[in-house]
C-alpha cells in the first residue's frame, strides 16, 4: 500500500520497520516531527533527550548495549552534539547507530545554514543523503546495515525540503532486529592508547567502505542524453531531473561519503559536459574534482540559500522568464510576531519600557521580542545564550566604564534545560550583575509543543517528574531574595520585578509564567475571552499599540481589538490609562 | 502533463489542512503527486506557502516564477506577493478577506488598497470571494478554508471524485456537517 507522507513520517516509519529499538533527539525544526511520529510506534523507546549532546550520549550507550539506536536533530544541533559524535565514531557501535541531522538550506528556521555534508569527512564516517519520502524510509534501512557492516555511526543527512514535502511511499512490516548480547570489551573507553588504535581501524575502514559505495544501491546512474551528465544528491537530485528530464544523464549518489571514485570517474568519461549541482558547500564537486575530473558546479550555482529548478535554470542554461503578470504595489511585510495573548509580552513590554537596557535573547519564540515596537534585543547567539551571551556583555560594559546600562538576559523553559543552567551557574560564579528573565510557557512552543523536562510529562504521554525552575535557580546559587516568580498575565507584578531586577546587583532572576497561548488547554480556558475598547472612553493616545499585539488593529486614529485573535490576556487593558479596555467573557 | 498549485495565506489559515486535503484527493485519482510547505514560524502570523504538483511522474516539489497554473489566496495581500508564480493563462482563486500584518497594525506600512478590482483587470477570469463572509453564514467563519477547497476542486475540474470522503477523513466528526457545507458552497461559488 502506497501513502503520502512527508520525509519525517517516512524516516519514523522507516526506524519502525528496521526494527530500531531506541529513539532520542530534540526537538529543532524541520527535524521535530521525526520522534514525534515515532513515538505513536510502541516497538520504538522513544524520548526526548534536554539537549542534543545528551541524546547522542544517550544513543551511544544504548548502541552499545546491543540495541538499533536513532537520533534526531536540527542543523545547529549537531553543533551541540559534536563531542560525543567525534568519540562516537572512534568506538564504534554495536547495535546499528544513525545521527539523523535535518540541515536547513535557506535558514527556513535557523540561525545557519551550514553544511553539515562535511563532518562525514571529519569525523570519518558514512553519509547518506535521501532525496524523497520512500528514500528517507528505504535509506534509512540501509543505514543501520551500513552502520554495523562497518561498525560506525552513520550521518543521515536530510533537508528541510526533504523533512517537510510529501511523496508517496510503500509501507512495509517491521522486521525485528534482536539486541545484540551484552559483551564487556573495552571497546568503548575511549583513553588516549584505544583512541590511536581506533583512530587506525577508521582509517582502514574508510576505503572498504568506499568499495562498498562502488556498487552499493544507494548509489545510481540512470542514462539519457550524454551530452549533459549530472551528479546530485538529496533534493538537488529531484530539481535536476525537472530541469533536464531526459536531455542528461545523472550520477544520482545517496552514499557520499565516501563518494565511489569509480563510479564518478566512469560516469564523468562519458558525458560531455558534467555538472555538480548541490545546495550550499561544494562538497560533491570537491570530492570530484580532487579525482582530477573536471565539472561545473558553484563557479555558476550559488553557494547561498536552497536551490530551485528555477535558480538551476537561471543559472546552468541562462533562462530566466519574466514573470507574465506584474501589480504596482507592495505587499507590506509580514514578519513572525508574538501570538495574540503571548504570555512572554508581559516582560518584554516591562524592559522595553526602561532606558538603558542591553538585551541578550535566545532561540524559541520570544526571539519574536526582537521585533518592533518591543525591540528588546541586541544578540541572539544559539541555545543558552540568552544568559551567557549576557554575562560576556555585562562583563565587558563593566569593564568599560558603562555601568548606567544594565543587561538583562531571555530565556525559555525548555532551552533553560537545554544549555540555561550551565550559563546561570557561570553568571552566578562569576558574580554577574545580569538579570535574567525565564519565560516560562510550559513546553517547547516553536516547534510546536513538545515536552521538556518541567512539563511533567514525556514524548510518549506518560507522567514524569516535572523538575522545579526554581528550585534549580535558587540550587545553583542564585540567593532567594534575588528570584521572583511572577504571573506573565499580571503586569504590575511583572513590571515590579522588573524593575527591582534592574536596580539590582549580583545575578536576579524573573521566573515569568504562564502557559502558551497556543496550548490546547489553554486555548479552551480563555475560549470566548477577549478584550474590548470602549469608543467613547477612548483618547486615542494609542498606548496599547506599544505592546506589539497582532489583535490590537489600528485604522487612521481608531484602535479597535479584533475578538477573533484575541485571548483576553488583558495586557492591553492593564497598560490603558483611560480605563477604555474592558474584558469580555469569563474563565470556562 | 504536470499541474502546480500554489497555496499561500497566512498561519492560522487553514492553508495546510487544505492541502493535505487536496493532495490526498489527487493521490486517490491516481496521481504521483508531491506537497512542499513551508512553515517553519509560520503559526506566529508569518505568510505560509504550500505547492502542490501532481502528474504522472513528479520530480521537484518546487514550482518558480511563472509556473503555477493555480495561484489559491487565502489572504488577499498574499496574492500579490506571489502573483510572479502565476503561469500565462493560469487561474487565480483570492479570498476577498485581509489580515493585516504587525507592520501594517502598526502604521509603519500600508495595506495596498483596491486590489480586487486591479487584479480583476490583470487576470481574466479572477475568481474572488469572500469565503470568511461565507463560512461565517454557516455558523464559523474558520471553515472558510473548506469553502475556499470547493471552489479549487471545482477550478480543477475534479468534481466527480469523492471529496465529503476525504474531508471526512480529516476533520473531527462533530465538524462534518459544517465542512462538508462549505465544501458545497465553495463548489458552486
Amino acid at each position: 500500500m502506497k501513502k503520502l507522507m512527508t520525509g519525517n513520517e517516512a524516516l519514523a516509519l522507516g526506524a519502525w520497520e528496521a526494527g530500531c529499538h531506541l529513539a532520542t533527539g530534540y526537538p529543532g525544526t524541520p527535524s521535530t516531527e521525526i520522534l514525534e511520529n515515532l513515538s505513536a510506534y510502541k516497538e520504538v523507546h522513544s524520548q526526548w533527550a534536554p539537549n542534543e549532546k545528551v541524546a547522542l550520549e544517550v544513543a551511544a550507550g544504548g548502541s552499545a548495549a546491543g540495541g538499533r539506536v536513532i537520533c534526531t536533530m536540527k542543523v545547529v544541533g549537531l553543533n551541540v552534539a559534536m563531542d560525543p559524535l567525534m568519540t562516537f565514531a572512534y568506538m564504534g557501535v554495536r547495535g546499528g547507530l544513525v545521527v539523523i541531522v535535518a540541515d536547513d538550506p535557506g535558514c527556513s528556521s535557523s540561525q545557519t545554514e551550514q553544511d553539515n555534508r562535511l563532518i562525514a569527512p571529519l569525523a570519518k564516517i558514512p553519509l547518506i543523503e535521501p532525496s524523497d519520502s520512500q528514500e528517507c524510509k528505504d535509506f534509512l534501512k540501509a543505514a543501520f546495515e551500513v552502520s554495523e557492516k562497518f561498525d560506525v555511526p552513520v550521518l543521515f543527512r536530510v533537508t528541510t525540503r526533504v523533512c517537510h514535502s510529501k511523496s508517496l511511499v510503500e509501507v512495509g512490516r517491521r522486521r525485528e532486529a534482536p539486541i545484540r548480547p551484552y559483551e564487556k570489551t573495552g571497546k568503548y573507553c575511549s583513553g588516549p592508547a584505544l583512541s590511536r588504535v581506533n583512530h587506525q581501524r577508521l582509517e582502514d575502514m574508510l576505503p572498504k567502505l568506499e568499495e562498498y559505495s562502488e556498487s552499493s544501491p544507494l548509489n545510481r546512474v540512470e542514462w539519457g542524453d550524454k551530452s549533459v551528465g549530472v551528479i546530485a544528491s538529496g533534493i538537488s537530485y529531484q530539481h535536476a531531473r525537472e530541469v533536464f528530464g531526459e536531455k542528461a544523464s545523472y550520477l544520482k549518489l545517496g552514499l557520499t561519503h565516501r563518494a565511489p571514485s569509480r563510479l564518478i570517474r566512469d560516469f564523468a568519461r562519458e558525458v560531455q559536459k558534467l555538472y555538480v549541482i548541490e545546495e550550499n558547500d561544494p562538497y560533491l564537486e570537491n570530492t570530484v574534482k580532487l579525482l582530477g575530473v573536471d565539472c561545473v558546479g558553484k563557479a555558476r550555482l550559488p553557494l547561498v540559500c536552497d536551490l530551485s529548478p528555477e535558480i538551476i535554470r537561471a543559472a546552468l542554461l541562462g533562462e530566466k522568464p519574466a514573470p507574465p503578470y506584474r501589480i504596482e504595489a507592495s505587499p507590506p511585510p509580514r514578519p513572525p510576531v508574538l501570538c495574540a495573548g503571548c504570555p512572554h509580552r508581559s516582560a518584554f513590554y516591562a524592559v522595553s519600557r526602561l532606558k538603558n537596557v542591553v538585551a541578550a535573547n535566545d532561540i524559541g519564540c520570544y526571539t519574536l521580542g526582537m521585533a518592533p515596537p518591543l525591540n528588546v534585543t541586541d544578540t541572539i547567539v544559539c541555545m543558552g545564550a540568552g544568559i551567557s551571551a549576557g554575562l560576556g556583555l555585562e562583563r565587558v560594559l563593566r569593564l568599560s566604564g558603562q555601568n548606567d546600562k544594565k543587561v538583562f538576559g531571555f530565556i525559555g523553559d525548555s532551552t533553560f534545560f537545554h544549555s540555561g543552567i550551565t550559563a546561570l551557574i557561570d553568571a552566578v560564579w562569576n558574580k554577574s550583575n545580569l538579570a535574567v528573565c525565564i519565560l516560562d510557557n510550559r513546553t517547547t512552543a516553536m516547534t510546536g509543543h513538545q515536552q521538556h523536562p518541567g512539563t511533567g510529562r514525556t514524548l510518549r504521554g506518560e507522567e514524569s517528574v516535572a523538575l522545579d525552575i526554581e528550585a534549580i535557580v535558587k540550587a545553583v546559587g542564585v540567593p532567594p531574595e534575588q528570584v521572583r516568580l511572577v504571573d506573565a498575565y499580571d503586569l504590575a507584578a511583572v513590571r515590579g520585578a522588573v524593575k527591582e531586577a534592574a536596580d539590582s546587583e549580583g545575578v536576579f532572576v524573573i521566573i515569568s509564567r504562564a502557559p502558551c497561548a497556543l496550548i490546547k488547554e489553554a486555548q479552551k480556558q480563555r475560549a470566548g475571552m477577549s478584550c474590548r475598547i470602549d469608543p467613547e472612553k477612548c483618547q486615542k493616545c494609542q498606548s496599547c499599540l506599544r505592546i506589539g499585539c497582532p489583535a490590537v488593529v489600528r485604522r487612521g486614529e481608531t484602535v479597535s481589538i479584533d475578538a477573533q485573535s484575541c485571548n483576553g490576556c488583558g495586557l492591553c487593558f492593564q497598560v490603558c490609562k483611560f480605563d477604555a479596555i474592558g474584558k469580555e467573557g469569563g474563565p470556562k | 502533463m504536470i499541474k502546480s498549485l500554489l497555496l499561500v495565506g497566512v498561519g492560522g489559515q487553514g492553508t495546510i489542512l487544505t492541502s493535505k486535503i487536496l493532495s490526498e484527493g489527487l493521490v486517490q485519482l491516481g496521481y504521483d503527486l508531491k506537497m512542499s510547505e513551508i512553515h517553519g514560524m509560520a503559526q506566529r502570523g508569518g505568510s505560509v506557502t504550500t505547492q502542490i504538483r501532481y502528474g504522472e511522474k513528479v520530480y521537484s516539489p518546487c514550482i518558480g516564477a511563472g509556473e503555477a497554473d493555480l495561484l489559491v489566496a487565502f489572504e488577499k495581500v498574499e496574492a500579490v506577493r506571489y502573483l510572479a508564480s502565476l503561469k500565462k493563462g493560469g487561474a487565480l482563486i483570492v479570498n476577498d478577506h485581509e489580515i493585516y500584518s504587525l507592520p501594517v497594525l502598526t502604521g509603519a506600512a500600508a495595506y495596498p488598497e483596491n486590489l480586487g478590482p486591479r487584479l480583476a483587470e490583470l487576470v481574466p477570469g479572477l475568481k474572488l470571494l469572500n469565503a470568511n463572509q461565507i463560512a461565517a453564514g454557516l455558523g464559523n467563519a474558520k471553515a472558510q478554508n473548506v469553502v475556499i477547497l470547493g471552489l479549487i476542486v471545482k477550478t480543477l475540474g475534479l468534481e466527480k471524485h469523492d471529496w465529503p470522503g476525504v474531508i471526512r477523513q480529516f476533520v473531527p466528526e462533530k465538524l462534518h456537517g459544517l465542512n462538508l457545507a462549505a465544501f458545497d458552497k465553495g463548489l458552486s461559488a
